[in-house]
């Protein structure tokens, strides 16, 4: 099948190897991937702050742009949510109603996409590390992204998969993670506590812009631990 | 920025910053994390149950006028005696009234979150009356001049060393730090005030609309004795705490219990019927209950929120908040605190003033996950910036979210941020967490991740 | 207009907008909420066994749990000598109970003075008794816990003012869970209910200092269960 892939901004600006994973990924199980060019940003910063109009004015052509795509890939937790579970939300009562949840219908996140629609958990990759997965808060309670990466991560060769002692957010939140920088940095501090205690080489993530805070005080406080992206793990050989 | 919210700030900053403190709480909540993850495992469907409590909940509060008449109903014709509050300022009156009328001395209190809502002990003692807080958390709490920390455990935030320290300092009782020792001088205390108070006080957990009663649940006994010795006993409850059912309480209390604390079920469950009746040997003579509104029909006529007036206050959210767990309950500087407080409290309160609670959240979904009634609670706090930023949008964020839209999603520009963006990261990392830095809420404490220079885009587009 | 027609007046004109359905949070599908949910509670509680014996055994291991002393005694003899067993240990010199066929029994048999309730009592009297010895409405297999009602258990404050309560029940008294003990007290008192009923479910306890349990907060520190 063809599947649109809509690479989130940041993951496009910042994390670029994620998405180049996903695309290899995908065409390497046997599927032609359209990334739409004109497309940056799922809208999910005005959204989360409570400026609607302004998240629409965003999201209007992400939606008219995936209007007619046959399957829809995120390639991030917090932004498959945003599409997923809170466009019908946003577009409630507006013209664009009807398509969001059609839209909605069709997105999957990148692992819940392989696993659950394409019932693929093997995709040879090897990977001699080992490794502590962090489920990102939106993946995980609006998506129900849990089992997913996991199956992911089992067929992955050499790899040694260590939980961490509890499930708890990173502290990113968005914009929460500028607004109230304190609060931010301590559930990341308690995030990094946590996947310390694993003794895991990498922590991985479906979701870049956990990882993003998490390697952002990793590195402030020089600690070796390291981050990558499920995608990039799964695209390993 | 209002003072309430840059006070939160300040106590933010303060409190995530204290390791120990963090720490202390880590320790207190993984306690009980396994107990409660221990109950819910016994029971043969805490999902399902979670789901009826939801559906009994919602009819109570969606049928709410007449449950609260059949409530009352059948409390005055047991002789108790009804008084309806719309306003915190009308209960305290009507609370003071009846302890001028009584020519009362001496209240002994049971925990009631509702009169720290209301500030009643502060309006009491001013008028002259001594309040008493029985109940062992609230007695430490009242004795430090503090409010409560956590809506079912006043004092968790204090070590032993501290409790021994303040008794020995207050009461010139304490001998050991031990909490069984501590705990007896408290129990030592608490006797013969139970027995010499004028007016016992209680709160309550939940109003039964069937049969008339208010129940009230503990683990200590001293709201039964609150509720056995005084002559005349004084309760106080939100109007939302109705179930229809008697039978419902067989749900509700191993619920609460278990959400609440971990316990299978908590030590003392009590429904009261009325005042001493005829034939019964003690009890109070008078039986004065106070129905408090508070805005709680506003947060009612709001029917996208009105669920968190479901809330059975068992402090599940609270204890599994990350907020909750890095800031205390203290920071929140109101009488409802975590994820309920923050999404009930800009309704009770005031949005504008209080609007930073619901700001304060990562929306990570945690409480949403524990609460057993299913209220919507990190979706509650996404309306509830909703409507902020609606009746007052920030004009910055505003404008900044307006010129992101024209950035983002036109490809031209989107690049020309980018590029930008790289080229500029030099002088980003010479100032970097320093007062120049514009990004310096991040990286005060964060490094910035490096822009690589070909980005995903531009890759995608090469390939062609 | 009263602060009654006020508030209910409130109260009618929120409601007349709906609010999303229970638990549905907000999504769309449509379902009907089922009729007095809670008759399934007995569904979807912690799992009682079947027969008398597995509730027996539910009762013990969850009382023993509670740190309360449950004794299943084969006759009015035994309970006799366990009563007096724990009235020697614990040095009694003065209890309190109420006029019941169990309970006269219990206290009677003891040979030490007892303060009956019944008729009205000096509290400060009961504040020096060592125990309280009452009867109660049901046992309950599911909490390890007793029913007591200010009717049946000789007024509201001596199943909790002395520092010692005594339950005297017998076997028929046991039920499996909460739904059957809110239907039998609902059954059994309904609608002239005693102004209090109570679930005591093990000696009074607090965790307020560092969450560590302690008994005996305010409430009895030790609660006996003997049962015929």
């Amino acid at each position: 099948m063809t599947v649109t892939l809509f690479i989130p901004c940041f993951v496009d600006a910042l994390y670029p190897r994620a998405g180049i994973s996903m695309v290899e990924i995908l065409e390497r199980v046997g599927h032609r991937v359209v990334c739409p060019e004109e497309i940056a940003c799922c809208g999910q910063p005005p959204f989360n702050s409570g400026y609607h109009a302004e998240a629409r004015t965003i999201a209007t052509p992400v939606l008219e742009k995936l209007a007619d795509a046959e399957a829809i890939v995120i390639g991030s937790g917090s932004c498959g949510a945003m599409v997923k579970k809170f466009y019908p939300e946003l577009f409630a009562g507006t013209r664009h109603a009807e398509l969001a949840k059609q839209v909605a219908a069709r997105t999957w996140e990148f692992s819940d996409f392989l696993v659950s629609k394409l019932g693929v958990t093997d995709i040879g990759a090897k990977f001699p590390h080992k490794v502590t997965f962090h489920d990102g808060c939106h993946g995980l309670r609006e998506l129900g992204i849990q089992k997913q990466p996991r199956a992911l991560l089992a067929n992955v060769r050499e790899l040694e998969l260590v939980e961490m002692p509890e499930v708890s957010c990173c502290g990113f939140g968005g914009t929460f993670a500028a607004k109230f920088p304190m609060i931010s940095t301590a559930m990341g501090e308690v995030k990094c506590a946590s996947a310390a205690e694993t003794g895991a080489e990498y922590i991985v993530s479906s979701d870049s812009s956990c990882l993003m805070h998490i390697q952002g005080l990793l590195s402030r406080q020089g600690k070796p631990t390291k981050t990558i992206s499920l995608a990039e793990v799964l695209n390993a050989r | 920025m209002s003072t309430f919210v840059s006070e939160f700030k300040t106590r933010a900053t303060e409190k995530s910053g204290d390791l120990r403190h963090r720490q202390f709480i880590r320790t207190a909540l993984r306690g009980y994390e396994a107990a409660r993850d221990k109950r819910k495992g016994a029971f043969q469907s805490w999902e399902a149950a979670r789901q009826a409590a939801a559906e009994t909940k919602w009819e109570a509060v969606n049928h709410l006028d007449t449950h609260l008449e059949a409530l009352v109903a059948k409390l005055e014709a047991r002789g108790t005696k009804v008084h309806w509050a719309s306003t915190g300022a009308q209960a305290r009156e009507i609370i003071a009234k009846i302890l001028r009328e009584k020519n009362a001395r001496c209240i002994i209190k049971s925990k009631a979150m509702t009169s720290e809502e209301i500030h009643l002990n502060d309006a009491l003692e001013k008028e002259g009356f001594t309040v008493v807080e029985s109940d062992l958390g609230e007695f430490i709490v009242q004795l430090r001049h503090e409010t409560p920390y956590h809506i079912v455990f006043p004092s968790m935030h204090l070590t032993r060393g501290e409790i021994r320290d303040l008794f020995q300092k207050e009461i010139g009782d304490a001998p050991s730090d031990s909490p069984e020792d501590l705990t007896m001088v408290a129990r030592r205390v608490m006797r013969q005030k139970y027995i010499t108070a004028d007016v016992g006080f209680t709160g309550a957990n939940f109003a039964i609309a069937e049969t008339g009663m208010i129940s009230i649940t503990e683990n200590e006994g001293n709201s039964r004795l609150t509720s056995a010795l005084p002559k005349t006993m004084i309760t106080l409850i939100g109007i939302e705490k109705v179930l229809p059912r008697f039978a419902d309480l067989a749900l509700f209390l191993p619920m609460l219990a278990t959400a609440g604390a971990g316990q299978p079920m908590t030590c003392y469950n009590t429904m009261y019927s009325g005042p001493r009746q005829p034939g019964e040997c003690d009890g109070p003579e008078e039986w004065h209950v106070v129905l408090l509104d508070n805005r709680r029909t506003e947060l009612l006529a709001d029917a996208e929120q009105r669920d968190s007036l479901h809330c059975i206050r068992c402090g599940a959210c609270l204890n599994v908040c990350p907020i909750f767990r890095n800031v205390g309950g203290h920071t929140y500087g109101t009488t409802y605190s975590g994820p309920v407080g923050a999404v009930i409290t800009p309704h009770l309160r005031g949005l504008q003033d209080w609007k930073h609670l619901s700001n304060a959240s990562s929306l990570c979904g945690a409480c949403t996950e524990a609460c057993p009634v299913k209220i919507d609670l990190h979706h509650h706090l996404l309306q509830n910036r909703r409507n902020a930023s609606a009746s007052e949008p920030a004009f910055f964020e505003k404008l900044a979210y307006q010129l992101f839209g024209i950035v983002a999603n036109e490809p031209k520009f989107w690049s020309l941020a980018k590029k930008i963006g790289w080229l500029t990261q030099p002088l980003q990392r010479a100032v970097k967490g320093s007062a120049l830095d514009p990004a310096k809420a991040w990286t005060k404490t964060r490094d910035l991740p490096p822009m690589p220079q070909e980005t995903f885009k531009d890759w995608w587009r090469n390939r062609k | 207009m009263s602060e009654r027609e006020n508030i209910l007046g409130r109260i009618r004109e929120a409601l007349k907008v709906p609010a999303p359905l229970p638990g549905s949070h907000g999504d769309t599908s449509v379902y009907t909420p089922a009729k007095a949910p809670v008759s399934h509670a007995r569904e979807w509680l912690p799992s009682v066994g079947a027969s008398m014996a597995e509730q027996f055994e539910l009762f013990a291991k969850n009382a023993a749990d509670l740190k309360a002393d449950f004794q299943l005694l084969a006759s009015r003899e035994e309970l006799k000598a366990a009563l007096a067993k724990i009235a020697t240990a614990e040095k009694w010199s003065l209890i309190a109970s109420h006029d019941g066929e169990l309970s006269n029994f219990a206290s009677r048999s003891l040979g030490l003075p007892v303060l009956l309730t019944d008729k009205g009592y000096d509290v400060q009297a009961m504040e020096k008794c060592d125990a309280g010895i009452t009867e109660c409405d049901a046992l309950i297999a599911q909490t390890g816990g007793v029913a007591v009602t200010s009717r049946s258990a000789g007024g509201r404050a001596l199943s909790v003012l002395p520092p010692h309560h005594v339950v005297v029940a017998r076997r028929e008294q046991l039920v499996a869970d909460l739904p059957a003990a809110f239907a039998l007290l609902q059954q059994k008192y309904a609608p002239d209910f005693p102004s209090m009923i109570s679930f005591i479910t093990g000696p009074s306890r607090t965790g307020d200092i560092e969450r560590i349990l302690v008994l005996g907060a305010h409430g009895p520190k030790k609660l006996t269960i003997l049962c015929l």
